[in-house]
Formats: C-alpha cells, structure tokens, sequence
C-alpha cells in the first residue's frame, strides 16, 4: 500500500494542518500572516479568515498569551481521563486556541481569568474516531 | 414564493425510550401531526428529517429512508439533513422553501434522536464530534465545556463576578424546570418543580462553573409537523400558524470567533435574516423558544437574537423578564433544560410548542395569555457552527 500515499503540498496551502502539528510537537507556535490585511491566524487555512485573501506566509508566533477562559473537565469523553483542564488563550499575536492548561485542577480559581500563560508542551490524542493523532497546545501560566 | 403554513403537529413524549428505535419516535410523531392535520399518507409529496447522530445511537445511517418507508409513502424524495442540534430546524426552513417555491403543496418535516443508548462516555464523545475534530477534541472540550468558557468570558468581559453570574445563571435552569415540570411531554414531567436557586449552585459540577442541574439532559425522542401552501392550510384547519421568516448563520472553530464567542455573529446574522424576512422586530415577538442547552446559552441566545442588550440579559433573567408577564416569555414548554434535548428533535419540537402556544394548548402555568400572535424559535448546533431561527405567527404577513 506504500505507493498509494501520497504526501506533498497542494497549491493552496502554506502551512498545513501536519505542518501546524508538528511545530506544536516541536514547541513552536506556528501560523499565517495575510500580507493583504495583516491579520495573523491558527490554526493554518488557506484563505484569510479577515479578508478572504489568499497572500498568505508562514510565522512564527512567541507562544504567549492571556487566559481568556478555562473549565475543569470533570465528566469526559469516552478515551479520556478527567479531571483536566481546557483553555482558551489570546496570543500576544492575536489568535484564539484551544488548549490544555497545566495547572491543578484542584487548585485553580477564577481569579487566574487573564493572567498571561506560555506555551509548556503539546498534548496528542487519538481514539478509533480521529483518523490518527492530532496535537493541541498546552499552557503554563507565568508565574 | 408563497406563504407556507403549518398544519399539523406532533411530539413524542422526552426521556429514556427503551422499547421504541428513532424511526419508530419519528414515525409517532409524524403520524400524529398527519392526524393533526387530517392529511392522508398519499398527500404528502417529500419528506424532510433532522438527525444529528443516529449512526451513532443505533447505527442507522440515512435514518430519513428508513422513516419514510415505516410511514408507507412509497418513494417520495426524502432527505436527511445533519446541523448537530439544529438538525430539525434546517430541516424545517428547507421544507419551507420547497413548498414557498411551489414545487410541493404539502410535506411532512420533523427530527428523531436517540442519545440514550450512547451513555454518557460515548454521547459526550459524539457531540463532540461537531467541533473542530483536529484542534478542539484533542484539548478535550465536551459541550458542557463550550459554556463553561463562554460562562466565564462573559464573566471577564461584563465585569460580573463568576458567582454573581453563577446565581444569575441558576434562574435560567429554574425557571425552565418550573414549565418543563407542567409540561407532560417533557422529560422533567412532574419533577423539579420547585427547584431553587441553591440547588442548581449546590448541584454536582460537571465542567466548572456549570453544575449538572446548569445543563440539558441526554434524551430521545421526536418532534414532526406537516407544512401546506398558506392558499391551501384552510382546506384542513381552522388554526393555521404561518411561516414568516427564517434563517441560517455558519460558525467555524471556537477560537475563530474570539472575543465574539459570546455575540456569536452565525447567530446575530441567522436572527436578523429571519425577522427581516417577516417584517418584524424584536419588540413584535411575543413568544420565544430558544436554545437553552446550558444555562448561559439561554442568556446570550436573548442578547445575539436582539431581545436584550450585551451583557444585560443575566440580569434580566434573574429579574423575571423572560418569565410569563415579563417583557418575552421564554422556553415556556421547559426548554431543552426542563423538556429534554433529543438533539435532532429539539428545533421541530420548538415549533410544535409555540403552535400549541398559538392554539391555546399549551398547559395551564405555560400558556400565555392573550394566545402569542408572534413567536420566534432559536436553535444552535455544534458551537455556534449552525445556527437557525424560525419566525412564526397566528396570520400571515
Ligand atoms: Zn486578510
């Protein structure tokens, strides 16, 4: 079956979603710039999520962030161990991600809403559902 | 295009079906809106069913065959549509627009769920599925989890202290369960009437700040309506409820929506198209039924459907101002908190119970009075990623 894979770039992707993983995997934050209307996304699509354009080029974001909002995950889906935590973090660059925030679950208060967090880590998951791994990142708040 | 009518309905009871598969639910309910109606099998020409996981729930793919042919309509078009638990609501304004276009005369739309049969592990897993599968369920978001973030964004963003607006967000789950509790076809029939502020705070946490009495319940069940061209609807009944707008907005991952996670604009935009395609505003709605799935979806549906402004609708639920003799009455049948969510049911079920409000059928303690001229139906899929709303009224435009 090896040679029915294939595994190169499309036209109209700069940075794809593997791409986007494997920088996670390897501690760094990566996403667009649309040279069109400046705004900077992740995760990678193939037009500007601003404007619609498709001038778009690879960068690297410093992983910063404020902590918008968080949840303890106490009753999970099946395949997953709880209690953790989600996040939702504004970069310094100015995207919106998903992640897990890696704190103690028992320990977290409301209070922590806006305090800046960095990018410690990444969390891979797969079940029989996910067609292999996908990779979110994950958050340390600074202390 | 023509005006189209509603002119029959009918609803399964919510809950815990064990003895009944989804094409049997649908094929009850759909029979009792025919019978509604007084319309025969061989009138009706298409057939529309929302179902958002029955793949899942009983592994049945293309469940929309299956219920057309337990229904013996021969081999009339049939359609499924999938907008996770708006299902029934697209399903609804496409119906609309086949028949408004002329094409059908009469069609018969609804949605059918069982969740039940999942249990919680794998029904938490499956909603799941309508996020962003490669981004969002890695992190492990569930859907309680959507509302934790958004209960707590709206927290930071209104400047209203988490267990302020945790009370705030109590009201909603004990107001619902008050109606759900005199509604018979809901799931909380008879239970958690007199529900209080500090049960719900007290209650067990599922995702934090939202405990479990924050939060629909896992249910099946189905809902089903037989719409006619408006010129036709008098040939069967005396108490048509018209169509008079509807409308459909697209989301996308949660992080794309940013700061506009709780203005959702796939809500703001299917709202405003609906009202504008009925010639109404806000303030000409009598009756809403609207998305309730966790107690702080309740209060930014009000806000992003234009009937309170940003950030007050905490306040007003918790002044009574969605209750009866508030400014709108509310989620008067339960809601999805206090009369279940059946996912792919749930929008057709929202429009059964503001007919049976326009009839005058609703049960006594949920009825308004005088009888709602105008009513509004809100229902929202995955997070924020479809969103629909229908625009209903006692006479046409
Ligand atoms: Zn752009």
């Amino acid at each position: 079956m090896e040679d029915l894979k294939i595994d190169e770039n499309t036209d109209h992707y700069i940075l794809t979603l593997k791409d986007y993983e494997q920088g996670l995997r390897a501690g760094k934050m990566l996403g667009l710039r649309c040279r069109n209307c400046g705004e900077i996304m992740c995760p990678p699509m193939p037009v500007c999520c601003g404007c619609g354009g498709k001038e778009l080029e690879k960068t690297e974001m410093g992983g910063e962030g404020e902590l918008m909002a968080f949840t303890i995950t106490r009753v999970p889906p099946e395949g997953m161990d709880a209690p953790y935590i989600v996040c939702l973090v504004k970069l310094s660059e100015g995207p919106w991600v998903m992640g897990r925030l890696d704190h103690d679950p028992e320990k977290i208060t409301p209070e922590m809403l806006g305090r800046k967090v960095k990018v410690s880590g990444a969390y891979a998951w797969s079940d029989k559902f996910s067609a292999g791994e996908h990779t979110c990142p994950v958050f340390k708040v600074i202390p | 295009m023509r005006d189209v009518a509603i002119i029959g309905v009918g609803h399964t009871k919510f809950g815990k079906w064990e003895t009944k598969t989804a094409v049997e639910l649908f094929a009850e309910a759909a029979l009792q809106a025919m019978e509604d109606a007084g319309v025969e099998g061989k009138e009706i020409e298409a057939l529309f069913v929302g179902s958002a996981l029955p793949d899942f729930g009983e592994g049945q793919a293309m469940i929309n065959v299956h219920c057309t042919s337990e229904l013996g309509l021969g081999q009339i078009p049939s359609t499924r549509f999938e907008g996770a638990c708006a299902s029934s609501t697209v399903a609804i304004r496409d119906a609309h627009m086949w028949v408004a276009s002329g094409e059908f005369d009469v069609v018969l739309v609804g949605g059918t769920e069982r969740v039940l049969p999942m249990g919680t592990p794998l029904a938490t897993r499956t909603f799941a599925m309508a996020m962003h599968a490669v981004s969002e369920v890695p992190a492990g978001l569930t859907f309680p989890g959507v509302f934790a973030l958004v209960a707590m964004l709206y927290s930071k963003t209104y400047g209203i202290p988490l267990e302020k607006l945790r009370e705030k967000m109590a009201h909603v789950s004990v107001q619902n369960h008050r109606h759900g509790a005199l509604n018979p076809l809901a799931q909380f029939y008879r239970k958690y009437g007199d529900l209080k502020v500090e049960d719900v705070l007290g209650s067990r946490m599922v995702c934090d700040p939202l405990t479990l009495l924050d939060c629909c319940p896992f249910s099946d069940g189905a809902a089903a309506l037989v719409l006619c061209a408006a010129e036709k609807a008098r040939k069967y009944t005396d108490t048509p409820v018209y169509i008079l707008g509807t409308g459909q907005g697209t989301g996308g991952a949660m992080g794309r929506f940013g700061e506009e996670l709780i203005r959702p604009p796939s809500r703001v935009m299917s709202a405003r198209m609906a009202l504008k395609k009925s010639g109404l505003e806000p303030k000409d709605i009598q009756i809403l039924e609207l998305h309730d799935c966790f107690t702080p979806a309740e209060i930014i549906a009000l806000e992003g459907m234009g009937f309170f402004e940003w950030g007050k609708a905490a306040d007003a639920v918790e002044d009574g101002q969605v209750d009866i003799g508030g400014k709108i009455p509310t989620n008067m049948s339960g809601g999805l908190i206090g009369k279940g969510h059946p996912i792919g049911a749930t929008g057709a079920s929202q429009v059964c119970m503001i007919v049976e409000q326009m009839r005058g059928n609703a049960p006594k303690g949920n009825q308004v009075d005088p009888v709602p001229e105008t009513g509004m139906t809100d229902t929202m899929g995955g997070s924020f990623g479809t969103l629909s709303h229908i625009v209903l009224g006692r006479s046409r435009r």
